[in-house]
Parts: C-alpha cells; structure tokens; sequence
C-alpha cells in the first residue's frame, strides 16, 4: 500500500521521529544492509542549526518505566557541515528525505529553510519549534503567535512541504496547530518530547547533565493519543503522530486518532529494524480493517 | 581500530547455558545469524520474556555487553547483578531467548610493534580482556582487581593472573593500579596496556601512562540507550570534542581522551 502525504508518496505510513535513528551511523554500523531492509517510507533527519553543536554534558540518558528522559543538547554539524558532509550521504537513502530545522531566532530559521528551498535530495522541511526565540523569550511552539509570525517569515521561501513539530509542553497545542495552519503550514508532527527530570539517588541533585530533558516511549503513549486526537479536530492538514509507538496496534490508534503517517522513535533505540515491523503489522492491520 | 558488522536489526538467540563464577553469572546463547565478533566489540541485550516488570517496573532498554568468548556460534557474556537489566539477565536460563543486536563498535587493536600486551582488568570489566587475551594466543599478561573474594572468583576466566581484592581476601590488599605501577616501575618500558573496568580506575591507568609515555587502549562504558549511533546519550570527551562511544568506541586509544572517568557509567 502507499500513502500519500504533502505530495509525497510513500511506500507505507511508517517514518522516523526526527533525532531518532541516524541513518549515516546506522549504515556503519550494519551496512548496506541498512539500506536493502532499510525500515522507514521516508527519513527525517536530526536536527540541524546554523551554528554547529556539541550537545549537553553527559549524563544523557535516564531509564523509566516503559521509556527514557534524554537530554541530547541537539548536537549536530551546523548548516554548512550538514550540507558538505550529511546531505550527500542521506540522499542515497531509499527513501525521501525530510530535513529538521531549528533556529534561535525567525531570521535563523529563515536561513535554514533558505538553504534547503531549492535542494533536489530535499523532499520536505519540518521545523522544530521546540527552543525559545532569543528575540522574544518565548518558546517558539509553546505561541500561536509566535507560530503564526515564523510560517509568514519562512512560507514564502520555499514550495516544499512544510511540516511544524509541535511541542506538548504547551498549554493550547490545538490553538498552535491552528496559527500553523493558517500561516501556510503543510502538516504538523506531533509529540515532540514533554519535558521531564531524575534526580542522582545519591546526592539529590539532577541527574541529567542538561538538568531536564524530554520523556519518550510507549509512557507517554496515552498523552500523544490524546493530543493528536485534539489536533485532529482542530485542522485539516495532515498529521503526523509519534509517541511511544511499539507495534502496529499504537500506530492504528494514532491513525483513528487522525493522523496519515505515525513516526516510530524510541523503539528504534531498542530495536534497530523496528520501524519495518510496525511497518508490516501495520499494513496487515489495515488490510484488516475498514480504515 | 577495526570492527566486524551487525545483522541489521535486532534477532533471537538461544540460551545454551548458565554458569555461576562466584558473584559473576556467565551467560552462553548460540548466534548462528551473526559473524564472529572481534574482541573489544559488543553487544545490546534484552530477554524476550519479562524485559521490565523489575525494580521500578524496569529495565525498558536493551543493555551493553562486551564480549567475554566467542567460540564457534556461541557467545558468552559475563554478568553482574547490579540492577534491574542485569538481574533479570542473570536470571536466564538453558532454553530462555535472548534479543541481541551485534557485534557493535570497534575492537582492541594489536600491540604496537615490540610491544609487550599487559591486560589490567577490574571487576565485570575483565570481560574483554578474556576473549583479547585468548586471541593474542594467551601469552598476554593480566592484572585483576575486585571487590572480594566472590568477585575475584572471575578472575578464572583468564589465565596467568595477579589479583587484587580491596577487602585483601584474595591476593594483593589493594588496587590493580597498585600492582600496575609496581609492574611499569620494574619492566614497562616495552608495553601497551589493555584496560577496562570502573571509571576512577581507568582514569587512574590513562594518567599514569600518560606520565610514562605509554601506549594504552581503555575500553569503555556510558549510559546508552540504542548502541547504533541512534540515541546521543553515550558521549564521552575526547580532544576533539564529544564522540559517541558506540560507534568510535568502545576501545579508545587513551591519548585521545579527556578524561575516562566518564560521567553516568555504571547505571
């Protein structure tokens, strides 16, 4: 079966969560394997920033039950180093490739987006709105005001899909799906990580080396359905929803739940090929049923 | 440092057996899907059944696992119960499945020319240094610390060793760096040390053969959630900034790090 989304056509409902799988690793570390098997109908790559990053201190990781606080720090090469040394690589994947953006201010994110505006390997740009803008102080995506005046700046500077990562630490998130989709977003993405802390058994004090972090898997499962499912009644665009997807069983609720394509993250830390067996429980399941 | 590649994705192996080496449990699983592992690489693991449901109704992610043998199909694995992956690892038995994904990383590099290989282990840290030792065809060297008497029980998974227990109920009272220096100050002009083990201890080995202008290959540990390259969480410093254990380690040449004692190892 193929889905169909922002023009694209896929090879089935099941992509990554941006920041979750990165396919340049995974190819050194299993081959070209990666890519004869490789488990996703399109890649979204982690997110890149003008400048480049190293990332938070370690620790990085704390282990929950059914899930993980990270706090990654959104390391990554900078534009010019993805460009040189990323892109290339990420366009021989099998599939179309969708870029994440994040910028600290309207005018970074306005250069992100313009550096990939007319870029063939580039399918579709999502932009993460998960940081504060340094003009305003305000998280980008937490605002729909904020939304609305990023999509005015960056809309008219590309033809490509244009997706919104929205964030659920937000107190309205169907009133920032709105101001997305009124300002000329294509599609939001939905959950982003909720924010969270461990604090060191032995002293007390944070145990993350960037203090919070953000919680994933199947623990925040029930909070993505519920948010997707509100988003959905509030846009036309299409979805696409994430959080705590282990089988094809979640990804269906999130597709009754209104969303066209369901990202699988978390799993992937657990398993590497995850996404393709969601993929085919997925596809059986609808072959099943009357969606 | 050279590396062997995973299956892509994660696949079944049987558990063919469960052997207890005092406070140590050594599980053996044959996999016949993957190629033989060099020594130094490693290996995620879960159970099949019951992965969760422990202590804090965890563990919710596979756990990193050097190799200790690999002998035709079959893997070995040593292990220590130290929270809730690790206990319910321990608990397997003959017939159980285990989930694996491996081998990962990258492996010990041979000793520099005319360079005499010196292993220096310390607690479930010995694992590599056993299937390394039998590869350098066992003329290689060790020196082992443990806690105690039912750690140092481990200590017969390799050959020709000196131990040391903090508690001094087996062999020297004291720290394995202890016995290390004593070894470089009478005859370590001419060798490369091959390290793993607790962090403070690895840090201790790095400076002090840093000093000496020795050559040292550390292997190891960070918190990691994926061991592919996927998850970020298992960085370590190097001179070169921050690099992800899993994919450039988890052998590093000691030159290149800012320190060994990485924070979050060990949860």
């Amino acid at each position: 079966m193929t889905t169909e989304f922002c023009g694209l056509e896929l090879e089935h409902p099941i992509i990554n969560g941006s920041g979750t799988f990165d396919a340049i690793a995974a190819r050194r570390a299993f081959g070209d394997e990666l890519l004869e098997r490789f488990p996703f109908a399109a890649f979204v790559s982690k997110t890149v920033t003008l400048e480049p990053r190293q990332g938070n201190p370690p620790p990085r990781l704390w282990e929950l039950a059914g899930g993980l606080i990270n706090s990654i720090g959104l390391p990554n090469k900078g534009l010019a180093g993805y460009l040189e040394h990323d892109l290339p690589r990420l366009a021989e994947l099998p599939a179309p490739l969708i870029v994440n953006v994040m910028g600290f201010s309207r005018d970074e994110v306005a250069q992100l987006v313009d550096a990939f505006a007319e870029r063939d390997q580039v399918s579709a740009l999502e932009l993460n709105v998960s940081c504060p803008n340094v003009e305003t102080g305000l998280m980008m995506g937490a605002d729909p005001g904020e939304v609305a005046r990023l999509l005015e700046r960056v809309r008219p500077l590309t033809a490509k899909p244009l997706i919104v990562k929205l964030t659920p630490n937000a107190t309205d998130v169907p009133a920032v799906a709105r101001a997305a989709e009124a300002a000329g977003a294509d599609a939001v993405s939905l959950i982003n990580t909720l924010r969270g802390m461990a604090l060191d058994p032995r002293t007390g004090q944070p145990w993350l080396g960037g203090g919070t972090g953000g919680v994933s898997g199947p623990a925040v499962r029930a909070i993505a359905l519920a948010q997707v499912h509100a988003v959905a009644q509030a846009v036309e665009i299409p979805i696409v929803g994430m959080g705590g997807v282990q089988r094809g069983t979640d990804a269906l609720d999130l597709m009754h739940a209104g969303a066209s394509v369901v990202a699988v993250g978390t799993e992937s830390f657990r398993d590497p090929a995850a996404g393709r067996r969601v993929a085919d429980e997925l596809v059986s399941l609808l072959a099943n049923s009357a969606v | 440092m050279s590396a062997v590649r995973a299956p892509f994705g994660r696949r079944a192996a049987r558990v063919t057996a469960r052997e207890i080496h005092g406070a140590y449990v050594v599980i053996r699983c044959r996999d016949t899907a993957g190629p033989r592992p060099l020594a130094g690489q490693f290996y995620m693991l879960q159970s099949a059944e019951r992965w969760g449901g422990g202590e804090g109704e965890r563990p919710f992610l596979p756990r990193a696992f050097s190799v200790l043998c690999a002998h035709a199909s079959e893997l070995h694995f040593l292990i220590e119960d130290v929270g809730p992956g690790t206990k319910r690892l321990c608990e397997l038995q003959a017939g159980d499945e285990l989930l694996l994904v491996g081998p990962l990383g990258n492996g010990f590099a041979p000793p520099r020319e005319n360079r005499e290989p010196l292993l220096v282990g310390g607690g479930v840290g010995i694992a590599p240094l056993a299937i390394w030792q039998d590869e350098l065809g066992g003329r290689a060297r060790a020196l082992l610390g443990f806690r105690d008497g039912a750690h140092a029980a481990g200590a017969a998974l390799l050959s020709g060793v000196v131990v040391a227990t903090d508690d001094g109920s087996v062999g020297h009272h004291g720290l394995v760096t202890e016995l290390l220096e004593e070894e470089l100050d009478d005859r370590g002009d001419h060798v490369e040390v091959y390290a793993c083990g607790p962090p403070a201890m690895l840090e201790a080995i790095r400076l002090m053969c840093a000093e000496r202008e020795l050559p040292a290959q550390l292997a190891l540990e960070s918190g990691m959630a994926c061991g592919f390259g996927a998850c970020f969480g298992c960085v370590v410093p190097t001179v070169d900034g921050y690099i992800r254990l899993c994919l450039d380690g988890p052998v590093l040449d000691a030159s290149v790090l800012r320190t060994a004692a990485v924070a979050g190892a060990g949860h």
